[in-house]
């Protein structure tokens, strides 16, 4: 018999098709999972409604349902409650790791602009482009150790 | 907001996106080709998310209708291939669409899922507007777009915009009649679609 807890688990397996260190568990878009009488049903909110990841998200999530031999039925949820507030701890740390600054929290993002540099930590950076090679970033520049960075949006 | 609106709304998004997304490759400088390119994905991506609430086949509603069926403005359908028009319609776009998304906010979950995107358009816009607003080829850009800018929005709410973006209220050119950019874009995006009618495969 599946489990909700087995399903999450398998979950973790499933890589950003766009950024790939961070699972799809940790960018905070499986909203939830219900097992009944061996049918899975999974509320997927999306990140930006035109990434074009969407499409191989959903077919990934579902085909990890079937692996544990189970049939999914997966609901993409159009609605305000994915932010990028909801990425994990775990998550922005493994984006900080791989070199993309991890969005700033929603309600400090508002008040402030401060951005750091995932590879040097200073704070002196500034914006080149409001966007970048996906609709989830923006590029910046680190003056303090002369690199180019990616920085995840916050929405 | 009733099914009829929420369709402009979509193809406003549509159509504005496909005019967007011709400044991929050509525009004044690199970061601005990603913008543009980036903004054109997220406002069909938007289209998309409406299209799909209206109806179980968003494709079809996107690339199977006849022109008249189109609710789009005039506004989004004109072919601007010069940056300083370019640069008017996105202010002015993006204005009178917050305008729009705010209003629907309360009842449409959607729309607060829109905005929130949006947030970055307009941070766009307001940089280039910052940065030409004194320069006469913008300004007249701007004085030529406003009239199809403010029929965008139904009557209610164009005053908003006209305080908004500081301009006077004029008559506008409303939504009930398409410019020749209409039929030109619609040729050229229903291509893909109508050489393979069972659906393209890459």
């Amino acid at each position: 018999m599946v489990t909700a807890d087995a399903v999450w688990a398998k979950f973790e397996e499933i890589p950003d098709p766009e950024i790939p260190v961070i699972s799809l568990v940790d960018l905070g878009v499986i909203r939830s999972v219900d097992v009944r009488e061996g049918h899975v049903h999974v509320e997927f909110t999306p990140t930006f409604l035109g990434c074009p990841a969407l499409e191989v998200m959903k077919r990934a999530l579902e085909d990890k349902v079937r692996e544990l031999g189970a049939e999914p039925d997966v609901e993409v949820v159009n609605d305000d409650s994915w932010g990028t507030d909801k990425i994990t701890a775990a998550g922005r740390e493994k984006l900080r790791a791989a070199g993309f600054a991890p969005p700033a929290p929603r309600l400090v993002q508002l008040q402030s602009v401060v951005h750091k540099c995932p590879y040097c930590g200073s704070t002196d950076t500034k914006l080149e482009n409001l966007f970048g090679p996906t609709p989830c970033r923006s590029l910046r520049y680190c003056n303090g150790c002369s690199q180019p960075f990616e920085q995840f949006k916050t929405i | 907001m009733n099914e009829q609106e929420l369709l402009g709304l979509a193809d406003d998004e549509l159509i504005l996106g496909w005019r967007d997304s011709e400044w991929t490759g050509i525009a004044p400088m690199l970061e601005e080709d990603v913008a543009f390119s980036s903004i054109a994905q997220n406002e069909i991506g938007h289209a998309r998310a409406v299209y799909e609430l209206l109806s179980d086949d968003a494709d079809a509603l996107a690339f199977d209708r006849s022109l008249d069926e189109y609710r789009c403005a005039p506004f989004v359908e004109l072919k601007l291939l010069d940056w300083a028009h370019a640069i008017a319609r996105r202010w002015l776009y993006e204005a009178a669409d917050e305008i729009r998304i705010s209003a629907l906010k309360e009842t449409l979950p959607l729309a607060a899922k829109i905005d929130r995107e949006e947030t970055y358009h307009r941070l766009h816009a307001e940089m280039w507007h910052e940065r030409l607003r004194d320069a006469p080829q913008f300004r007249d850009a701007v004085q030529m777009l406003w009239p199809y800018a403010l029929g965008m929005l139904p009557p209610s709410q164009r005053e908003a915009l006209s305080a908004r973006v500081g301009l006077p209220l004029v008559d506008a050119v409303e939504r009930d009649a398409h410019t020749d950019g209409l039929a030109e874009i619609l040729d050229e995006m229903t291509m893909v679609r109508r050489s393979a009618p069972a659906g393209a495969q890459w």
